[in-house]
């Protein structure tokens, strides 16, 4: 479904991402783990096309995404729907102008029918009489289902999650990993999730993918990595500050 | 920390220089397209019209008074008693297509310009200018289309607005001077032409769209968190300042001085 070969991405002169190598399969929740400022965002990043590769590829459904045009870009990110971290609701829409945004606009749907979809979107998050509240009367934990009831008002085959539980409290973060296995179970879809909490990436995942330094490290069930001897995955899963990782 | 030597700043001039032509082709390419955000583009046409005119008329009629003052003294002193009277054609001609564009296009630039990179600034460092392309929508389209033509249309008419207060408050002075008010104004219209209000018009309109591609562009290109918002801000307010006072130079010597013989 989404295979990325070889992917390198730099900053002005720092290499974020070196030669990542990653396939994720169809239907399955893949997470990846690794230390704050890894790259996890920068890889999302270029799977939905918002940033270009240096060198390497991301094929989604075959097609390499770097070689599409416009209309065949805009295509494909219609099969995307993508949680940001702060969420990235539009703050001077009401909730439920954030969700519908692109349904009347982009899909031809009717008043009606976008009406319909936003109050079936906000209750799958389980949100409820939200929908003339604006973006700064939300809580963090919110936001981020708003955010995520954006993500899936498009229906989407693939689902993208960067940080989906951080800056909230353990219970709703947990709340939001119920939610992502939920959605992953009604909707078949296929989940990216990114993510530094191991508890939440081993609830939610099929497998588990470190990155660390630049590329993939390991890749494996929530079992394997958890059984891991290599000295990355074992320090990082672990939480231990002695080890190889030694950045800050 | 040194400054960057010659070359880099050079180098440095013509990045942006391109980043501002790509944005203003990629503008004008999307003037047409649909969607059209219509609510965006009415909202837009508020906040730098009618939420100008305030400013504008206190600059204006300042503007208009100040130079009434000079041209009078002026009169008074080199020409002679009771040649004051003929100020009035001046006064207007220097207003219409030179101080009261300047001077509108210097305020939207600080009103709006700065509302427009501090809004998008935001935009993009919270993500969402990301979410609109995630969602398939074109920050351009959405984004930097209305606030451009809101500015080309409401700049030129703001504009007009304060040629009509600027010449009255010149026309005031004089009167409470004890000129002629009659002469005064008959020298007036007769001697100002109808395309001196149409060359400042079409001045203004120009720096309407340096105004809103430059505020646009830095938002877009903000990066860092409030700092940088701040940091794009005060440099979209400067760049578009600094291009309108130069472009304004190059449009008065392109422009004809007249349209009769």
């Amino acid at each position: 479904m989404i295979r990325i070969e070889a992917l390198h991405k730099s900053f002005g002169s720092k290499p974020v991402l070196k030669g990542v190598d990653l396939h994720i399969r169809s239907g399955e929740t893949m997470a990846v783990i690794g230390q704050s400022g890894s790259g996890k965002s920068v890889m999302i990043k270029h799977i939905i096309g918002l940033l270009r590769p240096d060198r390497g590829r991301i094929l989604v459904e075959g097609r390499d995404i770097a070689r599409l045009s416009d209309s065949e870009m805009f295509r494909l990110r219609s099969q995307f729907g993508l949680l940001f971290q702060a969420a990235a609701l539009f703050d001077s829409l009401t909730v439920a102008q954030n969700v519908a945004f692109g349904l009347r606009r982009y899909r031809k749907k009717s008043p009606d029918e976008v009406s319909r979809i936003v109050g079936d979107s906000l209750e799958k998050v389980g949100l409820r009489d939200v929908e003339t509240l604006m973006p700064h009367e939300l809580s963090g934990g919110m936001k981020k289902r708003v955010g995520l009831a954006r993500a899936i008002a498009y229906d989407p085959d693939i689902i993208l999650y960067d940080e989906p539980s951080t800056g909230i409290d353990p219970i709703r973060a947990d709340a939001i990993n119920d939610l992502i296995i939920q959605l992953q179970r009604d909707l078949k879809v296929t989940s990216v999730v990114i993510t530094h909490d191991m508890t939440s990436a081993c609830k939610v995942a099929d497998r588990i993918a470190m990155l660390y330094n630049g590329p993939i490290v390991e890749v494996g069930t929530p079992e394997q990595i958890k059984t891991s001897n290599h000295p990355v995955v074992e320090q990082f899963i672990h939480g231990r500050a002695e080890g190889p990782i030694k950045e800050w | 920390m040194p400054s960057p030597a010659p070359p880099a700043l050079v180098q440095k001039f013509l990045l942006q220089a391109g980043q501002v032509g790509r944005l203003f082709w990629a503008t004008s390419r999307n003037l047409f397209r649909r969607p059209w955000e219509k609510a965006i583009f009415l909202q837009q046409l508020e906040e730098v019209g009618v939420r100008s005119l305030p400013v504008v008329s206190i600059t204006a009629a300042f503007g208009g008074l100040v130079f009434a003052l000079q041209a009078y003294v002026g009169f008074h002193r080199y020409v002679g008693v009771g040649s004051e009277v003929y100020g009035g054609p001046i006064i207007s001609l220097g207003l219409v297509k030179e101080l009261i564009p300047i001077l509108v296009g210097l305020m939207v630039a600080g009103r709006v310009g700065s509302a427009m990179t501090a809004e998008i600034g935001t935009m993009r460092i919270t993500e969402q200018i990301d979410a609109l392309f995630s969602l398939g929508a074109d920050p351009v389209r959405y984004l930097v289309v209305p606030r451009t033509l809101a500015c080309f249309i409401m700049v030129p008419i703001l504009t007009l607005y304060g040629d009509v207060i600027g010449i009255a408050f010149g026309y005031l002075y004089h009167i409470l001077m004890g000129v002629n008010r009659f002469v005064y104004l008959r020298n007036t219209l007769l001697y100002l032409e109808f395309w001196d209000i149409i060359s400042g018009l079409i001045k203004a309109a120009v720096f309407g769209i340096v105004i809103a591609i430059i505020g646009c562009w830095q938002g877009l290109e903000t990066r860092g968190g409030a700092e940088g918002v701040g940091r794009a801000t005060t440099r979209a307010v400067v760049i578009a300042s600094i291009a309108i006072l130069i472009l304004n130079f190059f449009l008065s010597r392109a422009l004809p001085a007249t349209l009769g013989s």
